[in-house]
Parts: C-alpha cells; structure tokens; sequence
C-alpha cells in the first residue's frame, strides 16, 4: 500500500515547524514516529499534502527533572522513556504502560507525544497520564500554553489542539516517594489495543487510601478520569465494598464499543475488572 | 505544483556497510526502497500493516519495521537488512546458523525480520531468558513452526556468540 503523495519537509526548530504547519493549514500535518500515521497515510485514511517531520528536532528530545516536574520531549520514544531511569524512577507507570504499547519495534519508533496527541482512545498514555495528572505544552507560531492532559480529550481523534498547534513537550508532578501505582491492560494478543484498561495511582496515609487517580483506557470516546470511582476508595483500605464501590462508579462512566474486541457488555465487565486489578496493584505496591 | 508532481529528495544512507545515494520520492517506503532501488529483496513485505515484523531491519541500533518508515526519513542512518549478516568470510553469522541448526524456519518468509529482530535482541540483551525472547520477538509472526525452534535458534545464537555451546536439541 503506498500512501497519496505529499510534500516532506524536516525542519530543525519547532518554530520552523509551526511556521510551516500555520502555513499549510488543514493540508498540513506533522509527523512523529508515525506508528499511527503512517498506517492511516497507506490505507489513505489519511490525506496530508504537506508532512512535516520533527525527526529532526533536536529541542524536542529528552527527559529532564527540574526539581518537582518530569519533563518529556514529544519525540522522545517509548523505548527511550523505558531506558530512562530520570523517567521510570520518578514515574514507574510510565515503564509499566509503555510496555504493554505494540510491540518491540513500534516501540522503538513511536513517540510519547505522538500516543498523546493522537487522540485515538485505544491509545494507552492519555490514561496513564490523567492519573499522573500530566500536562501537555503546546506550541504555535502564536506561542506557547498549557493543557491539561484531563482538559485534552474531547472525542474520538478530537483533541483541545488547535489548528498550527504542535505537542512539544509533556510534563507532569513527580508522583509522592512510595506512591503505588498499576495499569492493567485487557488484550486478545501481544500488541494488541486494549480491550479495556485502567491506571491508577495513589498514596497511602497511615493504612488508608489518602489521594488517589483512576483512569480508562479504551472503554469510551476518549481516555478518562475516573473521579467518582476514586473518591470511593479515599478514606478506606480498599475493603470490599470500597472496591466493589470503586467498579460500580467506574462502569458507570464506560460506553465502549461492540467490536472485534468484544461487546459492550463485555468490555464493560472486563473495565470493571481492570479497575479492581488496579486498584489492588496499587495499593500493595503502596503498603510495600 | 500539483499532487502527483511532488519534487523527489536527495537521501543518503549506509546500507550494509556501503554507502548509497538516491532520489526518492517522499512516499516511498523504507521497505519499497531497499527492495526495489537497492535490490535488496531479502527484507520481506508481509502484512505490510506493521503488523507481522517480515520488513525487520535494523537501523541506528532499533529494529524498525520498514514498512512503516519514510524512506526520506532514513536519510543519514546506518541500515543492515539480512544481507548484511553473514561474516566477512562469507560463513553464516550465528542467528543464521542457529535458525538453520535448530530448524528455525519451515516456509521462510519471517526468517529475514526474525534475525534482524534477534539481532537487535542480543546486542541489548546477551543473555536473554526464554521469556525474554518471547517478549523480545512478538512484534515479528511465523505462521509455520509454532515459534518453539524460533526461541532454540536464538538461544543457539546467544550460547555461540557468548563462547558457549547450546545444548537442546531441536523439536
């Protein structure tokens, strides 16, 4: 299958690269490691006329720490982020999920802000970093602001991005030392989107559950937070019927598709379960 | 200018320790370009939905599935395909002589992606455990031999490279 044809531009600078996504309007389009895009592009679902490839850009590679902050470079990829301790120290979920994304060698191709921004709820990191309560940087010709990864998801491939805008960076609170933390992932085989997912992180205070972040993978239009499921489980030790609490709040708020991957009711149920795995992950790595 | 007048780029890559130089059109696809412009045919196209990992090769040290990669964006990378595999001597490198030796391979359509991917595997990774091969292979698909000689090839290969001797036998 060989894609429509287009324009190839590697810029060097993000400010080169928004000039020339503002330049090319609608017929623009950037590319990261193209795990997505590439596949769209030969199925030509997808239709740019002028690709612009960050491959070259070396300002938007990199993790750092800054004191509280873990900061992540858009073209940083998920085999980069696996190698980096800064990354995996600080944030072990990231290593957790990112493992469970594709496969070896899209792996070592595909791009954190690529998973992000794409916009697609089978993806795996948009969860990941709603419990993480992460943030992405975005940049234009126009500048430069901030969204929320919880503010970002607004349907399916819909995205608070606007138009010329470009995922620079992703940058999130290192999570408290002995957070506890677990995405759990349905899938009918090894690279696989999921079935249905569920990420969750949290602190302990004296035993019990003192904050704690549960997000979905897959089981509606976009990820999302599930708040009424995690204030269920504050204040208790994950007693039965906190957890039983926690899934009922959490299936609640899931409107997966019937699919190849399963009915609605199925995905669901296995969400709910997700959810329970999750939970209890999380908090025996928590209780350590 | 029009779609189907796009101007053709200039790229440069080192292919199996050889550099060469072409102009390529900017939708052509790694895989299409070392198959057809290279004449490099041992690089397979299976699925060619990045799936099935037949398209394996190894490009600046990541196993990459070529059919999902921009040739243009291969411009400045050092590439080995399947042929540049063998020992300067022309002997059979050690993943070639394990899947050869433990029966790796029925039909032979993986092969090429199997050892690049092996490859890339052993280089990080020089004693793997079988688990670890497992997880290590999933991205490439064998529809033939259930995977199980697969995993004896590369554990071949790992006891060779490290000056050890593998002692299973094939199934």
């Amino acid at each position: 299958m060989i894609p429509a044809p287009f324009s190839y531009y590697r810029p060097k600078t993000v400010a080169e690269a928004a000039t020339l996504l503002a330049q090319h309007g609608d017929d623009g389009r950037v590319l990261a490691g193209g795990q997505s895009l590439i596949p769209m592009m030969k199925l030509r679902l997808a239709l740019p006329q002028h690709l612009i490839d960050l491959g070259g850009i070396a300002e938007l590679k990199g993790i750092q720490k800054n004191g509280n902050a873990l900061v992540i470079g858009a073209t940083t990829t998920q085999h980069e982020l696996q190698q980096s301790r800064v990354a995996t120290d600080a944030a072990p979920i990231l290593l957790e999920a990112s493992l469970l994304i594709a496969d070896p060698q899209v792996r070592y191709v595909g791009t954190l802000g690529g998973n992000v921004a794409n916009g697609d709820p089978g993806n795996d990191m948009p969860a990941v970093m709603m419990c993480l309560d992460a943030s992405y940087r975005l940049r234009s010709t126009g500048g430069s602001r901030t969204v929320k990864a919880r503010d970002f998801y607004q349907g399916s491939y819909v995205t608070a991005l606007a138009p010329g805008e470009i995922v620079a960076a992703i940058e999130m609170p290192v999570p408290p030392a002995g957070h506890g933390y677990a995405y759990e992932k349905l899938k009918r085989k090894i690279g696989d989107y999921a079935t249905a997912a569920a990420g969750v992180v949290l602190t302990l205070s004296r035993g019990k559950v003192a904050a704690c972040a549960i997000a979905l993978s897959n089981l509606a239009d976009t990820a999302v937070l599930a708040k009424d499921a995690a204030a269920a489980v504050i204040g208790t030790a994950l007693e039965k019927p906190a957890l039983d609490a926690a899934v009922r709040a959490a299936r609640a708020i899931m409107s997966p598709a019937s699919d190849t991957r399963g009915s609605t009711e199925y995905r669901t149920y296995a969400g709910g379960v997700m959810v329970e795995r999750a939970l209890r992950r999380a908090f025996a790595r928590a209780r350590g | 200018m029009g779609r189907n007048a796009v101007a053709k780029t200039q790229v440069r890559m080192t292919v199996n320790g050889k550099e060469v130089e072409s102009l390529v059109e900017p939708r052509t696809l790694l895989i299409h370009h070392l198959r057809e412009a290279l004449s490099l045919t041992g690089s397979h196209i299976g699925c060619d939905t990045t799936h099935c990992g037949a398209c394996t090769v190894d490009l600046d040290g990541k196993s990459v599935k070529s059919c999902t990669m921009f040739a243009v964006q291969a411009d400045g990378a050092h590439i080995t395909t399947i042929e540049g595999m063998a020992n300067p001597d022309g002997s059979l490198h050690a993943l070639q002589e394990g899947f050869r030796m433990m029966h790796g391979l029925q039909c032979g359509f993986c092969t090429p992606g199997m050892i690049m991917r092996a490859h890339r595997l052993l280089q990080e990774n020089p004693r793997p455990t079988e688990d670890e091969i497992r997880f290590g292979i999933a991205g490439n698909l064998c529809r033939c031999t259930g995977y199980q000689n697969i995993v004896k090839a590369i554990q071949y290969a790992a006891a060779k490279l490290r000056g050890e001797t593998f002692a299973e036998a094939a199934e």
